[in-house]
């Protein structure tokens, strides 16, 4: 029996407090770990946003159009290097539950801006010349089984066509594409902007909003001052932000995910902390005679402090490691789940060493205060209490 | 100070501070323990005799005068040299045993081995040996509550004399024993004395138990009243 091995048969001689107490902080780490990747699956857009890129938007919100005019404006502002348009289309694929997520965008233009992106040349320039073209992410081609070639009929549950008033329009996939970055979702599609302009029953000369590059990004506020200040009191005045603000405010809409995330992780966490903490200093009481022994036998009052912490940190290690494990395992399950609104849902690195940092904060939160008392226990009180 | 005395006790006082009133166990104690004496304090409850044994263990500590264990002033010594001194010097065996209820019986005779720097092999060595010295060997697989009282008792001496240790103290290690198991326990003491050499200090009631050792010491009120030098009882 090592010291590890007398910690661990201390651990472990009650094995329904150690099942109990296990449980709970499995149960805490599992919250942590799954409400975590969801949390960084929702702002990955803030973190994966490219630090040259900007996105104007109408002023009054976002889903007001902007005049296909300003495209030319902004392109003339100094500091700008490429500009892009797109428009929201809301698809989706036989049954309006099954949404695929669509934007109308210059084939032109769009990949100068999203550089970060990749197309097989061939597929590129095969979606460029076909008016009917579509790309797919990966994701999708995935998920769906869609190769390139195919036929598929996307339906918009905004607008209709003119030809026929249906919502139903075919495209021809011309290739998929994939992120440089693999926390950035691939879960959407591109269509013609002018093909889908021309067919659909309203028109009209107006974008959704318009994203674009800087040449530095040291740039990016002289050009976002240039270009609001270019359409200030103008019918259609803008609202310019860095792709990273615009996705936060994005997110924001939705509400603070973070904080209400936070907030649930924090008070499984307080609720554990009461629990394993008050079932650790209940134990070492237990256990006063055992430990007045031990100081008889030559354990000075440090080892006795380090064996106390110790057999809580292995608790929390226990608990916690199986935790995170489980949240892992679950988020994998059900990331195919989530493909078409949290594409990037994986429980990352940042999730796993928070966790372990959290049980390293729950191991000594919990254990500090028996095992002080340990240390601090007075060996002729304890032995006269039997 | 003699060099054939393991323990010089000089001048010991114990004084309690309990709401306001103080109260003297010992004023002035004196005495010298011999190595490899046998030695069994008697007295009524209240003497001091626990708390002479706790002082002489290290666990206690003098108001005032000194402790020196072969020329060591162990009063002086802070509490976690105490600790090692403890670990190398001095076995300790309880009235109520004291094991671990989830070890083993060789795994509670390991505890005081997990101090020193020991190969596995070194340990289950010494283990065995203990375990021998008190007709246990095969019982070193049983938990404590498989064992008789006896039985425990003298698991607890194995873990005390493991990393052999020049001193046992005893602290009414029969009072929980019948009398037969009794004596196969003080029989086992007195082994370790005779053949082995350790100097024991044992507390008790039980003047029977007490025939058992080289010297009885008779403790009231703080004093030493009379000493009877007596012969083996076995």
């Amino acid at each position: 029996m090592s010291l590890l091995g007398f910690i661990r048969k201390n651990l472990t001689r009650n094995k329904l407090r150690l099942c109990l107490n296990s449980f709970a902080i499995f149960i805490a780490f599992l919250l942590f770990g799954a409400l975590g990747a969801i949390k960084n699956a929702f702002e990955s857009g803030v973190e994966v946003a490219a630090a040259d890129r900007l996105v104007v938007v109408n002023k009054i919100s976002f889903t007001q159009p902007i005049p296909y005019a300003h495209i030319n404006k902004i392109r003339s502002v100094e500091g700008v290097k490429h500009v892009t348009w797109a428009n929201w289309f809301g698809g989706y694929y036989q049954d309006p539950r099954d949404q695929l997520i669509t934007f109308a965008v210059d084939p032109e233009t769009y990949f100068l801006v999203y550089d970060d992106i990749d197309v097989g040349p061939g597929e590129l320039e095969a979606w460029q010349n076909d008016r009917q073209g579509i790309v797919i992410g990966e994701g999708i081609a995935r998920a769906k089984g869609w190769q390139v070639g195919d036929r598929v009929p996307i339906s918009s549950n905004i607008f209709s066509k003119k030809e026929d008033g249906s919502s139903t329009w075919e495209f021809n996939i011309s290739g998929t594409f994939r992120p440089k970055n693999p926390q950035t979702g691939s879960n959407y599609a591109l269509i013609h902007y002018k093909y889908f302009m021309e067919t659909q029953i309203w028109g009209g000369d107006w974008v959704g909003y318009l994203p674009l590059t800087t040449k530095d990004p040291a740039l990016n506020e002289p050009v976002i001052k240039a270009i609001d200040a270019l359409f200030a009191n103008s019918a259609a005045e803008t609202k310019t932000s860095t792709e990273a603000q615009f996705n936060k405010a994005f997110l924001e809409q939705v509400g603070d995910i973070g904080f209400i995330i936070m907030s649930v992780v924090l008070s499984a966490f307080f609720t554990i902390l009461l629990i394993v903490g008050n079932s650790m200093w209940q134990s070492i009481r237990e256990r006063t005679n055992e430990i007045a022994v031990l100081k008889t036998l030559g354990f000075t009052a440090k080892k006795v402090f380090s064996l106390i912490l110790a057999e809580s940190f292995l608790l929390a290690f226990l608990g916690g490691l199986l935790g995170l494990l489980a949240a892992w395992a679950l988020v994998r399950a059900i990331t195919p789940l989530t493909q078409n609104f949290l594409p990037a849902l994986v429980m990352g690195k940042g999730v796993f060493l928070g966790g372990l940092g959290f049980i390293v904060v729950l191991g000594f939160v919990t254990g500090i205060v028996p095992a002080w008392q340990a240390m601090k226990l007075n060996t002729i009180d304890a032995l006269n209490r039997r | 100070m003699s060099l054939t005395h393991l323990f010089d006790i000089k001048n010991v006082a114990k004084r309690f501070t309990k709401a306001n009133e103080t109260i003297t166990i010992f004023d002035k104690l004196n005495m010298h323990i011999a190595a490899e004496q046998f030695i069994a304090i008697m007295g009524p409850s209240g003497s001091g005799k626990t708390t002479l044994l706790n002082m002489l263990g290290g666990v206690d500590r003098p108001s005032d005068g000194e402790i020196i264990y072969e020329g060591l002033p162990v009063h002086t010594l802070s509490e976690s040299a105490l600790a090692s001194w403890r670990a190398q010097n001095v076995g300790f065996i309880f009235q109520f045993y004291n094991l671990m209820s989830m070890l083993s019986a060789a795994q509670n005779v390991e505890l005081p081995l997990l101090l020193k720097k020991l190969s596995k092999k070194e340990r289950k060595k010494k283990i065995d040996a203990a375990l021998a010295l008190v007709n246990l060997e095969n019982r070193a697989n049983h938990k404590p509550a498989e064992l008789s009282g006896g039985q425990q008792q003298r698991v607890a001496i194995a873990r005390a004399i493991v990393s052999d240790p020049k001193l046992l103290l005893c602290d009414e290690p029969t009072g929980d024993l019948d009398r037969s198991t009794a004596t196969e326990v003080l029989e086992n003491l007195q082994l370790l004395n005779r053949e082995f050499g350790k100097t024991i200090v044992m507390v008790t009631h039980d003047p029977a138990a007490a025939e058992f050792a080289k010297l009885q010491l008779h403790l009231d009120k703080g004093e030493f009243v009379e000493g009877k030098q007596a012969g083996s009882a076995a």
